[in-house]
C-alpha cells in the first residue's frame, strides 16, 4: 500500500501535466477554441507523422541542452537563469569561427566550431559563477542580466560587423556548406544536435551518479558545509558547476546555427533558455527523465503552428498553456514522499479498522 | 561637453532619465517589501509585464486611463496571490515560483493580448495627461523635471518615503523586518508569519503592477509582447545596491533610468551603429554596480527559506 503511495507522489509531474492541460482547455475554451480539436490538432502535427517528428527533433535539440544546462546548475546547488544568453554567447562564437577561420580542414574546422561555441558559452556561465564564488553576488540576477547582455551583443554583430551585404534583416552570411551538421532524418531539417544531446544526456547522467566530479558536485549542492569539510574547494566548484553548465548552454547554440539556421540570425533563439528550466522542472532534475520532457515540450512548440494552420487558433496559446505548465510542475514540488507520515495515517487506519471490529463483535 | 551645460539638454536628459526610473522604482520599492519579510521576488519581472497588459486591456476596454490602472492592479493582485500561494503557503523554492511566474505571464500575455486586442493592438492608447503642479514646475529646470509629470510619477514620488516610513517606523514595519531577518522571533511574538509574507508579496507585486501600467500609460501608450524587457531584473539588482532600504533602492534606480538614458541618446547620436550596442549599457551599468559595490551587502537573513513552525 505505501510503495502504492510513493509511486503515486513519484508519478507528481504527471498529474501536474493533467492538471495544466485542463487549465489549458479552460483557457482555450473561454476564448472561444475547441480544446479537444486543438489538442488532437497539437498531437498530430507534433509527434504522428515524419515531418511532425522532424519538426520537434528541430526544436528538441536546443531544449535539451538547455534544460542539461539548468540541471546541471540546480544539482550543484545554483540556478543558472542565464542559459537564454549562453545559447546567444554559443552561437555567436561558433558563427565567427565557421565564418572566418579558413584554411582549415572541414572535419577539423566543425570540431573547432563547436568547441569555440561550447567556451564562449561556458565562459559566459563562469562570468556568474566567479562572481559568486568571490564577491558573494547572487548568480540569478547576474544570470537574468547577462541574458539581455548576449541577446543585444548578437543583434549588434548580426546586424552590423557580420551582416550579410543588402540583408533585409540582421543576419550575417551562410557558413560553408561543409561545416552543415548532418541531417539525420531525409528531406527535413532535423539535424545531429539532438543526437549530440542524446549522447550528453547520457554523459551527464553517468558523471552525477557515479563519478568523483559528479559527486562533489552534487555535494556542494546539496551541503555546502559538508563538502568543505570532505575538503572540497566550494568556490571552485561553483566556478565550474556554471562553466559546464554554460558550455551545455553554448553548446545548444552552436547546434542551432551549425545544425539549422547556418547562419547568425539576430534573436534566433526562441526563448529555449527559458525552455530549459521547464524541461528540468518536469524532470525532476533528471538527465535521463529530461529526454523524454524535452522530446515532449519540443512536440508542443512544434506542433503549435501546425495546431493554427489546422483549426486556427493562436499558435501563441501554447506558450499560455506551458506557463500553466510550469507553474503546475513547480507546485507540484511542494508535494513530497513522506514515507513516515504516511506509515503513520496506515497505523493509524489499523487501529481505527480493529477497534470498529472489536465494536462490531461486540454489538453481536 | 559644454552641450551638458545647456540647461535645454540638461532638463531633457533629466527628465528623460527620470521617466525611464519610475517603473524600476516600484519595482524595486515592491523587491524591498518582500524581500525585507523573506521572500525573493524575482516574479517582479512578470509583476511588470502583466502590470502593463492590465493597463493597456483595461484601458482599451473602458476607454479610459484608471480604469487601465484598475485593471493592472487587479491582474498583478492576482500574480501576487499566486506567488504567496507557491512560495508561501506551499513553501517551494522562491525562485523556482518567481521564474515560473515570469514563463507564465510571458506566455498569457502574448496569448491574450492577441485574443483580446487583435489587431487594434498596435493603436496608441489613451493615457495619463502630464499635471504640472502649479509654481513648482515654474523652477528652471527642477520644475520641468520633476513637477511636469504624470499623476503615477507623483505617486511614485509619495510611494518612496512611505515605503521607507513603513518600514523603519512603524510596528508593522519592524515585523516584516523581523521576518526576513528572525522569523522564528515573530512567531515566538504570537504574530503570523505566514500572513505577513503572504500580504507583502501581495504588495510587492501590486507595486510591480504599477510599475509596468506606467509605462503604459505615461510612456509607450501601447502594449507589446515580452515589453517589461528585463526592467523587473535590473530593479532586483538596484535593491541589492540600496541595502534591501527603499531610499537606496530609489537612487540606484535613478541611476539605472540615467544610463538608460545615456544609451538612448547615444542611439540617436549615433544611428550608423546598431542600436543593440547601446541597448546593453543598462545591463553593463547594473552588473558593473552589482560587482562594484557588493562588498558588505547583507541580505535579510532567511530571505529565500520557507519558515516552517517547529513542533507542529
Amino acid at each position: 500500500m505505501i510503495r502504492l503511495v510513493a509511486t503515486l507522489y513519484a508519478l507528481r509531474t504527471v498529474w501536474a501535466l493533467c492538471i495544466a492541460f485542463a487549465l489549458g482547455a479552460l483557457l482555450m475554451l473561454f476564448s472561444g477554441g475547441n480544446p479537444l480539436a486543438a489538442y488532437s490538432a497539437l498531437i498530430n502535427g507534433a509527434f504522428l507523422d515524419y515531418w511532425g517528428i522532424s519538426g520537434t527533433l528541430v526544436k528538441m535539440s536546443p531544449i535539451l541542452l538547455a534544460g542539461l544546462a539548468v540541471i546541471l546548475s540546480l544539482r550543484g546547488g545554483l540556478l543558472n537563469l542565464g542559459v537564454e544568453g549562453q545559447i546567444y554567447m554559443g552561437g555567436l562564437f561558433s558563427s565567427i569561427v565557421a565564418l572566418y577561420v579558413t584554411g582549415l580542414p572541414t572535419t577539423l574546422h566543425l570540431i573547432l566550431a563547436i568547441l569555440s561555441g561550447a567556451l564562449a558559452g561556458g565562459a559566459w556561465g563562469m562570468i556568474a559563477g566567479v562572481l559568486k564564488a568571490k564577491r558573494g553576488v547572487n548568480e540569478v540576477i547576474v544570470t537574468l542580466l547577462l541574458n539581455f547582455v548576449a541577446i543585444n551583443l548578437v543583434s549588434y554583430f548580426a546586424g552590423g560587423p557580420m551582416m550579410q551585404d543588402g540583408a533585409p534583416y540582421p543576419y550575417s552570411e551562410e557558413i560553408p556548406e561543409g561545416l552543415f551538421l548532418p541531417i539525420i532524418l531525409p528531406m527535413t531539417d532535423a539535424h545531429f544536435g539532438v543526437v549530440l544531446g542524446l549522447l550528453i544526456a547520457i554523459l551527464l547522467w553517468v558523471l552525477l551518479r557515479s563519478s568523483t566530479l559528479g559527486f562533489s558536485l552534487d555535494l556542494v549542492g546539496r551541503n555546502p558545509q559538508a563538502a568543505r569539510y570532505a575538503g572540497v574547494d566550494v568556490g571552485r566548484a561553483v566556478i565550474l558547476t556554471m562553466f559546464l553548465s554554460g558550455a551545455l548552454g553554448g553548446l545548444a547554440g552552436s547546434f542551432e546555427v551549425l545544425g539549422l539556421k547556418h547562419r547568425l540570425y539576430h534573436l534566433f533563439s526562441a526563448g529555449f533558455g527559458f525552455d530549459g528550466i521547464v524541461v528540468a522542472f518536469m524532470a525532476q532534475l533528471n538527465p535521463l527523465m529530461s529526454v523524454i520532457a524535452a522530446f515532449f515540450l519540443s512536440g508542443l512548440k512544434s506542433g503549435a503552428l501546425m495546431m493554427q494552420r489546422a483549426i486556427g487558433l493562436e499558435s501563441t496559446v501554447v506558450d499560455a498553456v506551458i506557463g500553466i505548465v510550469i507553474i503546475c510542475v513547480a507546485a507540484s514540488q511542494a508535494f513530497t514522499f513522506k514515507a513516515d507520515q504516511w506509515r503513520a495515517w496506515f497505523a493509524r487506519r489499523q487501529r481505527l479498522n480493529a477497534a470498529l471490529a472489536v465494536q462490531s463483535q461486540e454489538a453481536k | 561637453m559644454d552641450y551638458i551645460m545647456n540647461p535645454a539638454f540638461l532638463t531633457d536628459f533629466l527628465s528623460s532619465s527620470l521617466r525611464l526610473s519610475i517603473p524600476l522604482i516600484f519595482a524595486a520599492i515592491g523587491v524591498v517589501w518582500s524581500e525585507r519579510c523573506g521572500v525573493f521576488n524575482i516574479a517582479i519581472e512578470g509583476c511588470i509585464l502583466g502590470g502593463a497588459f492590465g493597463a493597456a486591456i483595461g484601458t482599451w476596454w473602458f476607454g479610459d486611463p484608471l480604469g487601465g490602472l484598475l485593471m493592472a492592479l487587479v491582474i498583478a493582485s492576482l500574480l501576487g496571490l499566486l506567488l504567496g500561494g507557491l512560495a508561501v503557503g506551499l513553501g517551494i523554492n522562491q525562485l523556482v515560483a518567481g521564474i515560473a511566474i515570469n514563463l507564465l505571464v510571458g506566455g498569457m500575455t502574448a496569448y491574450l493580448a492577441r485574443q483580446i486586442m487583435g489587431n487594434n493592438a498596435t493603436a496608441p492608447l489613451p493615457g495619463f495627461a502630464v499635471m504640472p503642479i502649479p509654481l513648482l514646475s515654474d523652477i528652471p529646470i527642477v520644475g520641468p523635471v520633476l513637477f511636469s509629470q504624470g499623476p503615477l510619477a507623483y505617486l511614485a514620488y509619495v510611494i518612496v518615503p512611505l515605503g521607507w516610513m513603513l518600514l523603519y517606523r512603524t510596528p508593522w514595519g519592524l515585523l516584516v523586518r523581523a521576518a526576513g531577518d528572525q522569523p522564528m522571533a515573530v512567531d515566538t511574538a504570537g504574530v503570523n508569519v505566514q500572513r505577513l509574507r503572504f500580504l507583502s508579496v501581495l504588495g510587492s507585486c501590486m507595486l510591480g503592477g504599477l510599475g509596468g501600467a506606467y509605462i503604459v500609460l505615461s510612456q509607450v501608450h501601447v502594449f507589446t509582447e515580452h515589453m517589461s524587457a528585463g526592467k523587473g531584473f535590473i530593479a532586483l539588482g538596484a535593491v541589492i545596491l540600496g541595502r534591501w532600504n527603499p531610499l537606496g533602492a530609489a537612487i540606484a534606480c535613478l541611476a539605472f533610468g540615467m544610463a538608460d538614458a545615456t544609451q538612448l541618446r547615444l542611439q540617436f547620436g549615433s544611428p550608423e551603429i546598431p542600436y543593440q550596442l547601446f541597448s546593453t549599457l543598462p545591463f553593463i551599468a547594473a552588473l558593473a554596480a552589482l560587482v562594484l559595490f557588493s562588498g558588505k551587502v547583507h541580505a535579510p537573513a532567511a530571505v529565500g527559506r520557507k519558515f516552517e513552525r517547529s513542533g507542529k
